[in-house]
């Protein structure tokens, strides 16, 4: 059992992402064909691409959620399948709409992110997260009457809370995280991402911004991918 | 873990078995016109005279093989149905696609004959009985799949959905059927039965079977050109053959979908 | 669906519990109900309305009335259950957190049993309460209120249940009330014989044991089976 606070993760055990000739078509039109990457532990991937090139599609087949139509994903060399127990104990997805109950707070949203998690935080811990990503007084209010940047900063303070409290979420697949963020969180967000990736976390990001991580970063441009297979 | 294709059997990819379904349509044609010929002579010809109802009651050499179809039909699309959600074969679900019209029609059918058949026979047109109400649950069972394979956007999530429902549909048939026959034994106010058919001799039992066999030849027919423009439809560019009609050309140019 | 997971929580004091998502999701309906009462009592006001439109429709003569009370009192119910259905998943699913509990480190069978239990106990629970009082609208008597009330207790969870089957498959789709109603009612129908066939045979003096047990069967199977039906429509609806 890992002592309260401490946030590195073995590195002999690290986490590789790799994923195999992923095809994914809708309708009859194949989105991505003969996609495959690989993700070291420590690094972060970025997704590019136009809308509709793919970039969320990706994001929910490597979280489980949807199935590709060839290819597989393995994680640390075992091939997942999707949405199996060891994938979504380790995976923490982040989609493009924030998963929030628009008739709960703040503080609820996250308690009740945390339990989905089944993971115990303490209500302080809980409380100081919501301080660190600037939500503190405006945690009792119902979330349908937060603007879109606190919405999204909820989403960061689970962030917060898995460096701290969730080692085994060691997979971050995040789908624009920084949409609707301000100067001030979209640091606040790259400050995460860092520390999660100096412990040997791995990090999928889609976003269009350029991200400054002091980090290795990998970026998988989809829409060249698209030109190449068309 | 993707789709895998099951390589097991060569047909079943859907291209591969486009050319085979359309060589395998004629005979099945065939066998229909020829089952449904004898079956209709037997019916209408060999068989003798009913002592009660008169020449009425002939109507079963359709109305019988109809609802044994429905019924049938049902169990084959969810045979499918499994086959679509353990093996994710695209062609099952097609298949459970082509066939879904066909046994919503033999069901249309069994209860329009059993209609015509009641009215001369006992005087209503629509008697409540086990039988009739269950057939008609049923044909409620088929129009649901095929609204609801017809309102998901998305073919490959149509597909297993609807096998999910067909599934579950059929698990539901046998309490149907049960819960419909205690409800009518219940209400015995209604003293017509119209389940009770005229005494088979055995000719009408070979007449039926015959014509049942011809249903189920033409059945056969019709899923295979109906999942063959299915198949069109889809997976038009992987045909050999079939890649000379033009693709409609969105107006946008490029086809963009959400990603 | 594997129960051990690969890590342990450091912070689960007892281990991993996964029945612990039963509770989760349960808890978590619960509260959110609590927030829409609003919804909550229309549905029951819903059922009062439907219930009394028949002896408008139909004329108010008692025994013709206490004929079709039990028909009556059962389509209002099945009617009132069918139109909460998509409180169960749909409203997830368009926030966004029905991938998160899809997602969840808990078995996604276990938080659909949580959630067809809390809209029970919001939606059949309170009809089923209630259903005494319009029953004696009717003129029935109270030997046969007790066995519509159990035939409503039995009966309304496994309306909860088959009706997920049906909000979980239609999640998002166009057309989604009516085309969920077209699913759904069919498959309703095994349900509503046993359970107003229960409060006539009472009327008709005979025993009824046998019926509400075939009921609770029924409900017992479904409650087995079902949370992991409903679970896979989830899963091919978010794909």
């Amino acid at each position: 059992m890992l002592p309260v606070g401490a946030t590195a993760l073995d590195r002999s055990a690290a986490p590789m992402l790799l994923a195999r000739d992923l095809r994914l078509e809708r309708g009859s039109r194949a989105i991505f064909s003969d996609l495959s990457f690989s993700v070291e532990s420590g690094q972060a991937l970025v997704l590019r691409g136009s809308n509709g090139s793919g970039k969320t599609s990706l994001l929910r087949i490597l979280a489980g959620l949807t199935l590709p139509d060839r290819g597989d994903v393995a994680w640390r060399g075992e091939t997942m399948k999707a949405l199996s127990a060891t994938w979504r104990n380790a995976a923490l997805y982040l989609g493009h709409i924030n998963a929030l109950k628009e008739d709960f707070s703040a503080t609820e949203n996250l308690r009740d992110a945390l339990l989905i998690d089944g993971v115990h935080v303490a209500q302080m811990a809980q409380l100081s997260a919501l301080e660190k990503v600037g939500l503190l007084d405006r945690r009792n209010v119902l979330a349908r009457r937060l603007s879109q940047g606190q919405k999204r900063r909820v989403g960061l303070a689970r962030l917060v809370l898995s460096l701290s409290h969730h080692p085994c979420k060691t997979f971050w697949l995040l789908d624009e995280p920084t949409n609707a963020l301000d100067e001030e969180g979209v640091s606040l967000f790259t400050g995460l991402i860092s520390a999660h990736l100096d412990r040997g976390g791995v990090a999928c990001i889609a976003t269009h911004l350029k991200l400054n991580l002091t980090s290795a970063v990998n970026e998988l441009n989809l829409d060249a991918m698209a030109e190449v297979t068309r | 873990m993707s789709r895998t294709d099951m390589r097991i059997f060569k047909y079943s990819s859907p291209a591969m078995f486009f050319p085979l379904a359309g060589k395998l349509l004629p005979w099945f044609s065939a066998l229909a016109v020829l089952f449904g010929a004898i079956g209709l002579y037997l019916g209408l010809f060999v068989a003798p005279e009913d002592f009660q109802q008169g020449e009425v009651y002939r109507i079963i050499f359709i109305h019988v093989p109809a609802a044994w179809m429905g019924m049938f039909i049902y169990l084959v699309m969810a045979m499918y149905g499994v086959m679509a959600l353990t093996f994710n074969t695209r062609l099952s679900a097609m298949m459970m696609e082509a066939l879904a019209p066909t046994g919503a029609i033999f069901t249309a059918l069994a209860l329009w004959t059993g209609a015509l058949w009641g009215r001369p026979t006992w005087g209503t047109y629509w008697a409540w009985d086990a039988r009739m109400t269950s057939t008609l649950i049923l044909l409620f069972l088929y129009i649901g799949y095929i609204a609801l394979i017809n309102a998901i956007e998305d073919k490959k999530r149509a597909d297993k959905a609807g096998a999910l429902l067909v599934i579950v549909g059929s698990i539901n048939v046998p309490i149907i059927y049960f819960s419909v026959k205690w409800w009518n034994t219940l209400h015995q106010g209604l003293s017509v039965s119209v389940t009770s058919s005229p005494k088979m001799a055995s000719i009408m039992l070979w007449g039926m079977l015959t014509m049942a066999i011809a249903c189920w030849m033409y059945a056969i027919a019709v899923s295979l050109a109906r999942v063959r423009a299915i198949i069109c439809e889809r997976e038009r560019d992987r045909i050999p053959g079939q890649e000379r009609i033009p693709r409609r050309e969105t107006t946008a140019g490029n086809a963009v979908a959400s990603s | 669906m594997s129960a051990a997971p690969h890590s342990a929580h450091p912070h689960e004091p007892s281990g991993f519990a996964v029945e612990r998502g039963f509770l989760v999701a349960f808890a978590r309906d619960a509260r959110l109900a609590v927030r829409s009462k609003g919804e909550v009592i229309q549905a029951l006001a819903f059922f009062v309305v439907v219930v009394s439109l028949f002896p408008l429709a139909i004329g108010p003569e008692s025994a013709l009335l206490k004929r079709i009370a039990p028909g009556v009192v059962w389509v209002a119910a099945l009617l009132s259950v069918l139109l909460t259905l998509p409180r169960i998943l749909a409203n997830d699913h368009a926030d966004g957190t029905l991938e998160q509990l899809a997602l969840s480190v808990y078995p996604l069978p276990l938080i659909v049993a949580g959630k067809i239990v809390a809209h029970w106990l919001i939606t059949g629970l309170p009809l089923a309460l209630l259903s005494p009082v319009l029953g004696l609208q009717f003129g029935l008597e109270s030997r046969e209120l007790v066995v519509m009330f159990a035939s409503l207790m039995l009966g309304t969870p496994v309306l909860s249940l088959v009706g997920a089957i049906g909000a979980a498959l239609t999640l998002g789709v166009r057309g989604g009330s009516i085309l969920l109603a077209l699913l759904v009612l069919p498959l309703y129908i095994p349900v509503l014989i046993f359970g107003a066939g229960a409060v006539e045979q009472s009327m008709a003096g005979i025993d009824v044991s046998a019926n509400l047990s075939l009921l609770g069967a029924i409900l017992l199977l479904g409650g087995l089976v079902v949370p992991f039906a409903v679970a896979v429509a989830v899963k091919i609806s978010l794909d």
